[in-house]
């Protein structure tokens, strides 16, 4: 806090996690809460493949976008990272 | 070789390794015995998360629950892993960076107080006992089944390698044994799921043979087969749901919430080196645990399907030899109430004739596909593999709590890192003999307490871990206050329609139709909502706890 510049990077780091945190919560919730359980009926109205579309999400499709969910957020926050320490680094 | 010489070769090999693995890595710090001296890998760590979160009832019972709830059991696919969505993005990673030995810590240190510390221990050594209990009766089963061994002899060997490797190792020792044993369960488990599923659909891949055409009728798929068989008996179709949605969204929310508020899963992500690495891991690990998770349902849907399709209204006579087999660990039972020589299976009780064990999918499957006899071997072997990695971690859950929360942190503060140590493995051992103690005499309550574990972790530590990241003006009294809150609405629930009303446990009864076991949302709810209101009227935390958060949240 006692540093103006570094404290406006740890500012906008933060800020764009929430971002991103927001993004991909809300993916969470579509997929399992929404997909697979609030509008599970009506997907189950299209097939895919032998499955019923809303049966997929609720025992296979919510659990492959979890994991795809956490390899993205990893990804985003990798680059993240790197673009704070840089900043980071040009403020001192 | 016979099915029993093989099942001790492969366990006695795979014990051999544990004690192996255990005795290269065994500890020599608090901070190795504690996080295993933040040395373990991204992928390593993954791996000894998944074997540490995967338990004997994932392994054994999650197959045949789901096989008898159909689409409901998709509760437990998707809480079970959701979580893990929750743990990378919003705690393990700032946590980490908090850089302390266990969850009381961060508690303690930004709630800047002992009394909210000691209520996160008594939490995080409630839910771990439930749990652990549960796991050596895992243990004792298994040897049973597979051995014939008795029951309590298998708990007192369980205790004992545990014991080994838990107290010798701490969790550097148990880390790298639980990578061996994900090794060993996840072969055990995919061996015969792909073996069934050829049997079945032709597709090598379970995942995808769960939405073929069956091998047998060409033109037909599996799930639809399924739906006709069990509508035909009188029982839901298999792919539609007899929850009510409500409890289904609270169940799964409760579940996932609590995964990622239980304390034995968090502290492996304090095991990494920094902070890019704990969210590395949590991919890892949701990737491991989602192999066997989207192989479970695959596996349920292929054992029903030939059950419905082998045994119902044929005679009993005729009956494939496991069913016989099966039938001397009663876990089927066959009562010939018509006295016709067949077999009714039906959803009527009143006609019905077979009861099945919901274990025997996942137990019988090798010898439903007439997998040679090493594969029945196999599933014991991964069975113990499951049991002993989720209950050595539990253990040292307790054992740190003890040791470090409670003796180093609140009693005796003075005590030398050596004294610590010691401690640590004396609560180890101590933790261990009632865990066995437990094994062998079961409190009837211990299957109604696992959905308690789940409750009380999601009511009581996620929000006070989340708003204590996410929020800066989060006080003291809003956490106790809101910790005390969600426990007493999550507990207060749970006891009453388990324990002092059990007869009043039914829909009608329940608040908007939620059951105990999706109460712990709520809790949770409530939890965040006393939270903000209290830290509203109470003085702001100090400004060290600020710079604390403000620490935290950067890399």
């Amino acid at each position: 806090m006692s540093n103006p510049d570094g404290d406006w990077a740890s500012k906008r780091y933060w800020r764009t996690n929430l971002r991103y945190l927001v993004i991909l919560l809300t993916l969470w919730a579509g997929v399992s809460f929404g997909c697979g359980i609030l509008f599970v009926d009506l997907l189950d109205q299209i097939p895919l493949g032998g499955f019923k579309l809303g049966f997929w999400f609720a025992q296979q499709g919510a659990m492959v976008v979890f994991v795809v969910l956490i390899v993205v957020y990893v990804r985003l926050m990798n680059r993240l990272d790197d673009r704070f320490s840089a900043e980071r680094g040009a403020a001192k | 070789m016979s099915i029993q010489s093989w099942t001790y070769l492969l366990v006695g090999l795979s014990f051999t390794l544990y004690i192996g693995v255990a005795y290269w890595a065994r500890a020599s710090s608090t901070g190795e015995f504690y996080i295993a001296g933040r040395g373990v890998s991204p992928l390593a760590n993954g791996l000894a998360t998944a074997a540490d979160w995967m338990s004997a009832a994932s392994f054994i019972s999650m197959a045949g629950i789901i096989a008898f709830m159909g689409r409901d059991g998709s509760i437990y696919l998707m809480g079970w892993t959701g979580g893990y969505v929750l743990l990378a993005l919003l705690l393990a990673p700032y946590l980490r960076k908090f850089g302390q030995f266990t969850v009381p810590d961060f508690v303690g240190a930004r709630y800047y107080s002992n009394v909210a510390r000691l209520v996160a221990v008594l939490c995080a050594i409630f839910v771990s006992f439930t749990y652990v209990a549960g796991q050596m009766r895992g243990v004792g089963i298994v040897f049973s089944r597979f051995l014939e061994v008795d029951i309590n002899t298998g708990v007192v060997i369980g205790m004992a390698i545990v014991l080994v490797y838990a107290v010798l190792g701490g969790m550097k020792g148990i880390t790298y044994t639980q990578v061996a044993q994900y090794c060993v369960l996840i072969f055990a488990y995919m061996v015969p799921a792909i073996f069934i599923s050829m049997m079945m659909t032709g597709n090598p891949v379970p995942q995808l043979g769960f939405g073929s055409q069956l091998a047998a009728e060409p033109g037909i798929y599996l799930l639809d087969k399924l739906d006709g068989l069990s509508t035909a008996l009188g029982f839901n179709a298999y792919t539609a749901g007899s929850k009510s949605t409500l409890d289904v969204l609270f169940i799964t929310a409760a579940l996932m919430v609590g995964t990622a508020g239980l304390p034995h899963v968090i502290v492996r992500f304090f095991t990494v080196p920094n902070v890019a690495d704990a969210r590395r891991s949590a991919g890892y690990a949701l990737f491991f645990i989602v192999l066997l998770y989207t192989t479970a349902p695959a596996v349920a849907a292929f054992a029903r399907a030939n059950l419905l399709t082998t045994l119902p209204d044929s005679r009993y006579a005729d009956a494939p030899a496991w069913v016989k087999t099966w039938e001397e660990t009663s876990l089927i039972r066959f009562e010939d109430k018509n006295s016709d020589g067949r077999i009714q299976y039906t959803a009527d009780t009143a006609t019905n004739e077979l009861t099945i064990d919901r274990d025997i999918m996942v137990l019988a499957n090798p010898e439903i596909a007439s997998l040679p006899n090493w594969v029945v071997a196999l599933v014991a072997a991964g069975g113990l593999a499951a049991a002993l990695s989720t209950a050595a971690g539990l253990l040292l859950v307790i054992s740190t709590a003890v040791s470090h929360d409670l003796l180093k942190r609140v009693v005796m503060p003075a005590i030398s890192e050596r004294e610590e140590l010691l401690y640590a493995r004396l609560a180890a051992t101590g933790a261990v003999i009632l865990a066995g103690y437990f094994g062998i005499n079961p409190p009837g309550f211990v299957a109604q307490v696992v959905a308690f574990a789940f409750g009380l972790a999601a009511a009581s530590f996620f929000p006070v871990l989340v708003l204590g990241i996410f929020s800066r003006s989060a006080t003291r009294e809003g956490a106790i206050a809101g910790m005390i809150s969600g426990l007493g609405l999550t507990t207060g629930y749970i006891v009453y329609f388990k324990f002092m009303n059990p007869a009043a446990n039914l829909a009608e009864h329940w608040w908007f139709g939620i059951s105990p076991e999706g109460i712990g949302t709520l809790g949770m709810l409530l939890n965040f909502a006393v939270m903000l209101l209290v830290s509203r009227f109470t003085p702001p935390p100090p400004s060290e706890v600020v710079a604390l958060v403000e620490h935290i949240r950067l890399p």
